[in-house]
């Protein structure tokens, strides 16, 4: 094999397919990407077993063929090198390297035979479907923070993405809850997705994906099976496995009865919750609520470290309230409001409450309260 | 040399007898009532509970501990001398001295006896910091004057008391820090009163093994001796910054005490850093129902102790032991600390799940780590578990149930399992 490509292309390629490549590896051939060429296309492929990126780009192929090596490496490399040069890869399956030359640079990197690359089967999609890349966007970045880490529960290592229904329209949804916070996410229902099944789309396919999306324009083909999920741009490919099991029915934990309505500017809000955080020295971090009529106070005490305090004008106009909250959670859900007020509804200081932006159901944030 | 009589705690000028009562039992050391850091260590403490209560028992070999399956957690002088150690299983105990009377043990005789020894060491120090309910170490110093008597006088006098109150006796390690106190009540027990002189610390340490240091266990052991270190005259060849580099904290330690310093100070309220129990099956089990059943009774029993003291854990620890002994351990850090028996269950038995050998098993324990005061604890509820809370009150419910009418009073039908 032997291609030459643009210095910036093979970087982009390159950087997908390291990200994927788990850092600590017990099988040496998954640190390796496998780089394939044809036609006018190199390939580079990298997989963890669980995750499996494909990114193409177009490369000179004098000669064509394939071989694996170090992604890290290579990655390491080709960021080092300077912009704009044309960087050309030699395999030499004989002696098992691969020449990597650009300019004066000369590099020789061992490498892995391409047989020994574990590919992912490919399956049967039960529904293909296509959604633009903002849309995905806002259903992922808006609901991957609540995402759990606790490995006992591995269900909730991801985000649920499954056809719902709101307001009697059958919508696309995404869910992700820790238990503490839980977010609930809805875009239109592209066509097509009408059987998707519902799937545990784990996190780190969730950070892998973004990187698919910084074009809002762009089209994604989203294809699911009950095992898999696939989302493809023209160039790249990202095809992972779901987590195995039952995402916990979620209705139940979204209130319904919250009366208790306040609503607020969100970046202020989220300044000030963080103004007052900083005197909290405990890990849990809480921030107690008062809320009186149009009036929210906002505090800290920490017998060890101090104690803070902050007023922000609200709209409120129901009972005095008292509740706390874990300093981090309502920062985290506070942010994810970009456009209107932030919505608060209170039910007791004990039970969820549920936070919106403005009367857009269309995100819901559910926030565990703690005792302060 | 500054000499006293153990047995009618004269003080005199150098002699092998007492010029006043004649025994033999003098202790002579140049800086005998200059020391004042002590440890002091029941001789064989359960079997000598049992021995005292049962006079017929007297020589014959004790061994306390659980049952056949369990392992020997005391065993007296007379069974030490068949080669039966504490830690050994039940078995191999049995196999060494097939005479011996097993006992199980009567943990809350023991403490009762535990505590009439504290109030004695307290009357002497108010540092006295228990390590178990049979040692603890004293610091004595600046007590000279209160008692009219230097440490070793009063330390002499303390075990003389334990010996005619409560027929039970001790050894004393009486040196200038807790390692060494340590150290020295082991040398000559039991009834033995060793003192390690600040003079004679490092010709004393140089040729012995670093294995004399509390906490150097077989794993750390293996470590020191791939560098090359075995006694402690291999130790002070490192210098400080290697030792570091290599073992981190312990490497500072290690460099301090092998020149015999240690600055631990005897503290009457270490903190606590965890709290666990466990047990050892009858037979080995693999069935899940059991194991349950157990994994529900450690964990109330963890539960128990940790709300005593006012505690509650950020960590969940699961132990399990093979058939062949060989241990399997998993933990969760959890988002917020726990105190609940039900919350300690449920976390442990996540982990329970999570293993995917089926056993069978030997011993099962549940454990609570990174501790904080209770205050802390389960503030948050979980979304995912709304019936949480009113577990949590109905286990505060339980608590209170059993508190009034005993321990037995209202149980879980899991604990039956």
């Amino acid at each position: 094999m032997k291609i030459s490509i643009e210095r910036g292309t093979l970087l982009k390629a390159v950087a997908q397919a390291q990200s994927v490549v788990e850092r600590r590896n017990t099988i040496p051939i998954l640190a390796n990407v496998l780089i394939e060429a044809e036609g006018d296309t190199a390939s580079f492929r990298a997989t963890d077993l669980d995750i499996e990126v494909v990114d193409k780009a177009p490369a000179q192929v004098e000669r064509a063929g394939a071989t694996t090596v170090a992604a890290t490496t290579l990655h390491e490399i080709v960021r080092k090198l300077p912009d704009g040069a044309l960087v050309t890869l030699t395999a030499d399956s004989a002696a098992g390297r691969l020449t990597v030359e650009a300019g004066r640079s000369n590099f020789s990197l061992a490498t892995l035979p391409k047989e020994d690359f574990p590919v992912m089967a490919s399956s049967e999609y039960q529904s293909n479907f296509s959604a633009n890349a903002a849309v995905l966007r806002r259903l992922f970045d808006k609901s991957k923070f609540a995402i759990s880490t606790e490995e006992t529960r591995y269900y909730l290592n991801g985000v649920y993405m499954h056809v719902a229904e709101a307001d009697g329209l059958k919508v696309l949804r995404c869910v992700a809850t820790d238990g503490h916070r839980l977010a609930r996410i809805d875009a239109e229902l592209p066509a097509g997705a009408e059987d998707m099944p519902g799937v545990i789309v784990p996190r780190k396919t969730v950070g892998e994906l973004r990187k698919l999306l910084d074009d809002d324009e762009q089209a994604i083909a989203v294809s699911v099976s009950e095992t898999k999920v696939r989302f493809a741009t023209p160039t790249i490919t990202l095809t992972s496995k779901v987590i195995d099991g039952t995402f916990p029915d979620y209705s139940r934990v979204i209130p319904q009865n919250n009366t208790r309505r306040l609503e607020v500017d969100a970046a202020d809000f989220a300044k000030a919750v963080d103004r007052v955080a900083t005197v909290s020295s405990e890990r849990s971090r809480a921030v107690k609520l008062q809320l009186d009529e149009d009036r929210l106070v906002l505090s800290v005490n920490a017998p060890d470290s101090g104690a803070a305090e902050e007023e922000l004008a609200v709209a409120y106009a129901d009972e005095r309230l008292e509740i706390g909250f874990n300093a981090k959670y309502l920062l985290e859900i506070a942010s994810q409001v970009d456009r209107e007020n932030a919505v608060f509804l209170f039910n007791s200081s004990g039970d969820p409450t549920l936070m919106r932006e403005g009367n857009d159901l269309s995100a819901v944030y559910v926030v565990m309260p703690m005792r302060v | 040399m500054p000499s006293l009589c153990r047995d009618c705690l004269t003080r005199f000028e150098t002699g092998r007898r007492c010029p006043a009562c004649g025994s033999p039992r003098v202790l002579s050391h140049p800086e005998l009532f200059d020391l004042s850091i002590a440890h002091m260590d029941c001789d064989a403490f359960y079997a000598s509970v049992e021995k005292r209560d049962n006079p017929e028992l007297a020589d014959k070999p004790v061994i306390i501990g659980g049952g056949r399956r369990g392992v020997v957690s005391t065993a007296c002088y007379v069974a030490r001398i068949r080669g039966v150690r504490s830690a050994m299983p039940m078995f191999q105990a049995l196999k060494l001295c097939p005479g011996a009377v097993v006992i199980r043990p009567r943990m809350q005789v023991y403490a009762e006896v535990s505590r009439a020894i504290r109030v004695m060491m307290e009357e002497l120090t108010p540092d006295v910091e228990p390590l178990s309910l049979d040692e603890a170490f004293l610091d004595l110093s600046g007590t000279t004057r209160l008692h009219g008597a230097p440490p070793a006088v009063m330390l002499a006098r303390l075990v003389k008391r334990m010996k005619d109150e409560l027929g039970l006796t001790g050894s004393i390690g009486l040196s200038h820090n807790k390692f060494l106190a340590k150290v020295a009540s082991d040398l000559d027990k039991p009834r033995g009163f060793s003192v390690i002189g600040k003079a004679e610390t490092a010709d004393f340490l140089r040729d012995r093994p670093v294995r004399l240091i509390w906490g150097i266990g077989p794993a750390a052991q293996g470590a020191l001796e791939k560098a090359g270190i075995r006694s402690f005259a291999d130790l002070l060849r490192w210098e400080r910054r290697d030792l570091h580099e290599r073992f981190g904290a312990m490497g500072d330690r290690l460099y301090d005490l092998a020149r015999g310093v240690d600055r631990r100070r005897v503290s009457a309220h270490a903190p606590i850093k965890s709290i666990s129990n466990e047990t050892t099956f009858d037979e080995d089990t693999g069935n899940p129902e059991i194991l349950d059943g157990h994994l529900w009774r450690m964990s109330e029993k963890v539960a128990d102790r940790t709300k005593a003291k006012g505690l509650a854990g950020r960590v969940v620890v699961l132990k399990l032991k093979r058939a062949d002994h060989s241990l399997l351990s998993r933990r969760l850090a959890l988002r917020e600390p726990v105190q609940l028996a039900d919350r300690i269950y449920r976390t442990a038995r996540g982990l329970f799940d999570q293993v995917e050998e089926k056993g069978p098993f030997r011993l099962l324990g549940v454990g609570l780590a990174e501790l904080c005061p209770e205050a802390e604890a389960e503030r948050s509820g979980d979304l995912l578990d709304p019936d949480a809370a009113q577990r949590g009150r109905a286990e505060r419910a339980t608590d209170e149930i059993r508190r009034r009418f005993g321990k037995d009073a209202i149980r879980k039908g899991r604990a039956l399992r």
